[in-house]
């Protein structure tokens, strides 16, 4: 410790593991509020809000649950994305979570619940958590339990430029896969570029071949094939198939296989400069377009992902994610008195306004002044089945393999069935 | 080795001194053990920071390749190798391999003779030729992440710089995808690496030029040989020993190549610019496959080393053994 040249990563962990050795020793009687002798508690939330303005809303809100709550501190830990990642990846191996921590849901808190690191909080959030957005509380559902409140969600759809369709004459956004490939045809032969991909970023391509295996599968589908490990399922085949049909179209922009998603020349610009009529991404889609290209203003519009003709999944089954907060087992009270702070319809309110998150509690929708994000929270509102982000429902190495796999298909190197039957030999490798 | 040798080297002159000789036993054996301790006090340091930073590592890879690894905490499921199995299964790691071989080919036969011709034109008194010699080392100097992002504006299919270069000229058939072709990515690739790094081996070239004496261009010229017969039967065998340290550094190189590879197509279209260094990161820090990756990593290094040692000992022996013997003659 005598060291002084000590580095802010080793001094983050130092006093991340003072910190939770501290409340660990504190916290043994699950709920009993531990705190040192003043009977002051400190609570620690680590959290991923590293850049502007987030960080500075967050750190205000802090604040101010510690002026409601004269009894408690609030100590703020803030990692970058990946970093966090495997900080929580080591820390979960060690058993030692912090006191309120960010998480995605889905496979990555499975494993934690399972380790026994989580709070369920399904008693301790009734009366305020159950009132959330349904949809935002998906994630953190781990066999009908609560293990995480949302503070963000959102959903991937096709976001498009209302005047090239106007030009290409078509009059409102496709509801069906057939009336899909119908537009895109009209658009070619407009000469507009239907859609926009990020070939070089597999992710951008496997939202297709998920949304696909949603709507002819089912919403249950893709979580059943990575219980069964199994992904061969005539639906999931039926998913490439369809997405093989787009591809043969050819309706990606030029040199799509090389594009990035938010370079220069990539996806979100080709979008936002008005070159390509569509490109299927999630709700940041406009900030991202309006960044890397001019935007599109007024001339932008949201349609879900259309239907597939005889497949049995619906139109309003959505796929996405969001953010939310867990607790480590035996967090004190103070913890879950801070969720709800949290989760109250006036920090939503701030939220909404000042970080363009999508809101969790539906009253304060009226915080949203955007159209566009109105059209995804509508779809959010009333979806009736939810499927998480793939690389956070799957585990790593299978989550790649899917972007990969269908990032072949895409490119014509691949056939539907080689694209299922990779991703179940990886599945069965990594048990 | 070198602490054995280096208390003899220091006592020597001593020894010439005629002293008791019982006292100066004993003297000259406390000062072998103190020069000894003063060589190892110095070496002990560097041994550490080397094992600790490098061999153990290696070490650790080797040993965690017969593993199925996450990366945390340490390995336990033991898979003998069928992690090398899977690995020479891959389609993708023997197009690596494949791929791999022609950029040392293609390096071989267009990267260092142009880089070679260069530097014999430079060689000559042109007019401004330290500039000419700045401006083609300059893209050595820039770092690969930097070029990654530059090239791959300059060929954006349909909007970079190249394809309005080319409809400029009127050869607008022949602006292609670049980067995003599966067929032509390499290609692209290898444009991109010869501008960056044909520089460096031009500069390798050129010092190596001007050691050879001016005489022995002289007697060839009196002699009655052309350029061409001075450049085969002169130049290039007094710059021989330049050549092959240059190769040396281009097969490693080509072996080894990530950087600019992963910024520019992270290794796509559909793995068709994909290199070992690229498959690793890939399974290791993508996938926390780390036993798998280590697998590769140490397929990479088992390449590279036997590449190195069969070089020296074949190809170099003749550029080293020069080295040994001038040494020796030079102490006795």
């Amino acid at each position: 410790m005598g060291d002084p040249a000590l580095s802010r990563r080793s001094f983050l962990a130092v006093s991340a593991a003072a910190g939770l050795s501290m409340t660990a020793l504190s916290g043994c009687g699950g709920d009993s509020d531990g705190g040192s002798s003043d009977g002051t508690t400190t609570i620690e939330w680590w959290n991923i809000s590293t850049t502007q303005p987030t960080k500075d809303v967050w750190a205000a809100l802090a604040k101010k649950f510690e002026a409601q709550n004269p009894k408690v501190k609030v100590k703020i830990v803030q990692l970058e994305n990946d970093a966090y990642k495997s900080k929580m990846t080591a820390l979960t191996a060690s058993g030692k979570l912090p006191d309120i921590f960010h998480t995605w849901g889905g496979g990555v808190l499975k494993q934690q619940v399972e380790a026994g690191l989580v709070e369920d909080l399904t008693d301790r959030t009734k009366g305020w958590g159950d009132k959330l957005v349904p949809v935002s509380k998906e994630p953190y559902l781990i066999d009908d339990k609560v293990y995480g409140i949302p503070f963000d969600i959102g959903m991937i759809g096709f976001w498009y430029n209302k005047a090239l369709f106007k030009k290409a004459g078509i009059s409102e956004p496709p509801a069906t896969w057939s009336a899909f490939l119908d537009a895109v045809d009209k658009l070619k032969s407009a000469g507009v570029t239907p859609l926009a991909l990020a070939g070089k970023e597999a992710w951008t391509g496997m939202y297709y071949w998920a949304y696909l295996a949603m709507r002819t599968a089912g919403v249950d589908a893709l979580e059943k094939a990575n219980q069964d490990k199994d992904f061969t399922s005539p639906g999931l085949v039926q998913a490439g198939e369809h997405l093989k049909e787009l591809v043969e179209l050819k309706p990606f922009q030029k040199g799509f296989l090389g594009a990035s998603y938010s370079g220069p020349t990539g996806q979100a610009a080709t979008v936002g400069n008005g070159k390509a009529a569509m490109e299927l991404m999630g709700q940041w889609a406009p900030i991202v377009q309006a960044d890397a290209g001019k935007g599109l203003g007024d001339d932008l519009g949201f349609f879900p992902f259309p239907a597939v003709e005889g497949g049995q999944g619906a139109i309003t089954e959505v796929f996405g994610g969001g953010g939310g907060h867990a607790l480590r087992a035996g967090a004190p009270q103070a913890a879950v008195d801070f969720l709800k702070f949290f989760a109250s319809e006036a920090t939503d309110v701030e939220l909404v306004k000042k970080t363009g998150v999508l809101p969790v509690v539906p009253a304060a929708e009226r915080a949203i002044t955007d159209p566009n994000v109105k059209a995804v929270q509508q779809q959010l509102t009333a979806a009736t089945g939810f499927q998480l982000y793939l690389d956070q429902a799957y585990a790593p190495a299978l989550g790649q393999e899917v972007n990969e796999s269908v990032a072949g298909l895409i490119a014509g190197s691949k056939s539907p069935e080689q694209v299922t039957d990779s991703i179940t030999q990886v599945a069965k490798e990594e048990q | 080795m070198t602490s054995t040798f280096l208390p003899e080297k220091r006592t020597g002159p001593d020894t010439d001194l005629p002293p008791p000789a019982a006292d100066a036993a004993r003297g000259r054996a406390r000062r072998r053990a103190m020069n000894w301790l003063t060589a190892v006090s110095f070496q002990v340091p560097a041994l550490v920071l080397f094992g600790v930073l490098v061999l153990l590592p290696i070490m650790f890879a080797l040993y965690a390749a017969f593993f199925r690894w996450g990366g945390f905490g340490m390995p336990e499921d033991y898979i003998g190798v069928e992690n090398f199995t899977r690995l020479f299964d891959d389609p993708v790691f023997i197009g690596d391999l494949w791929r791999c071989l022609l950029l040392v080919l293609l390096s071989l036969a267009l990267q260092l003779p142009f880089a070679l011709a260069m530097a014999v034109a430079l060689n000559q008194k042109v007019r401004g030729r330290a500039v000419y010699r700045m401006l083609f080392f300059a893209p050595y100097v820039l770092s690969e992440a930097i070029t990654g992002v530059l090239f791959a504006m300059i060929f954006a299919p349909g909007e970079g710089l190249a394809d309005h270069v080319l409809d400029g000229i009127g050869l607008e058939g022949l602006g292609g995808e670049w980067f995003a072709d599966p067929d032509m990515v390499m290609a692209t690739l290898f444009l991109v690496m010869t501008w960056k790094y044909f520089g460096f081996h031009m500069m390798l070239y050129l010092a190596g030029l001007q050691s050879i004496p001016k005489e022995l261009h002289e007697a060839a010229l009196i002699d009655g040989a052309g350029p061409w017969q001075r450049f085969r039967n002169v130049t290039l065998p007094l710059l021989a020993p330049t050549l092959r340290i240059s190769v040396f550094l281009s097969v490693i190189g080509a072996i080894q190549l990530f950087d600019l590879v992963w910024v520019v197509t992270a290794g796509g279209p559909d793995h068709h610019s994909e290199t070992m260094a690229v498959t690793m990161f890939q399974f290791g820090f993508k996938r926390y496959q780390v036993g798998y990756a280590s697998a590769i990593s140490v397929v990479m290094f088992g390449i590279s080393l036997v590449f190195a040692l069969a070089y020296q000992r074949f190809v170099l022996r003749r550029d080293l053994e020069g080295a040994t013997t001038t040494m020796r003659g030079g102490k006795q």
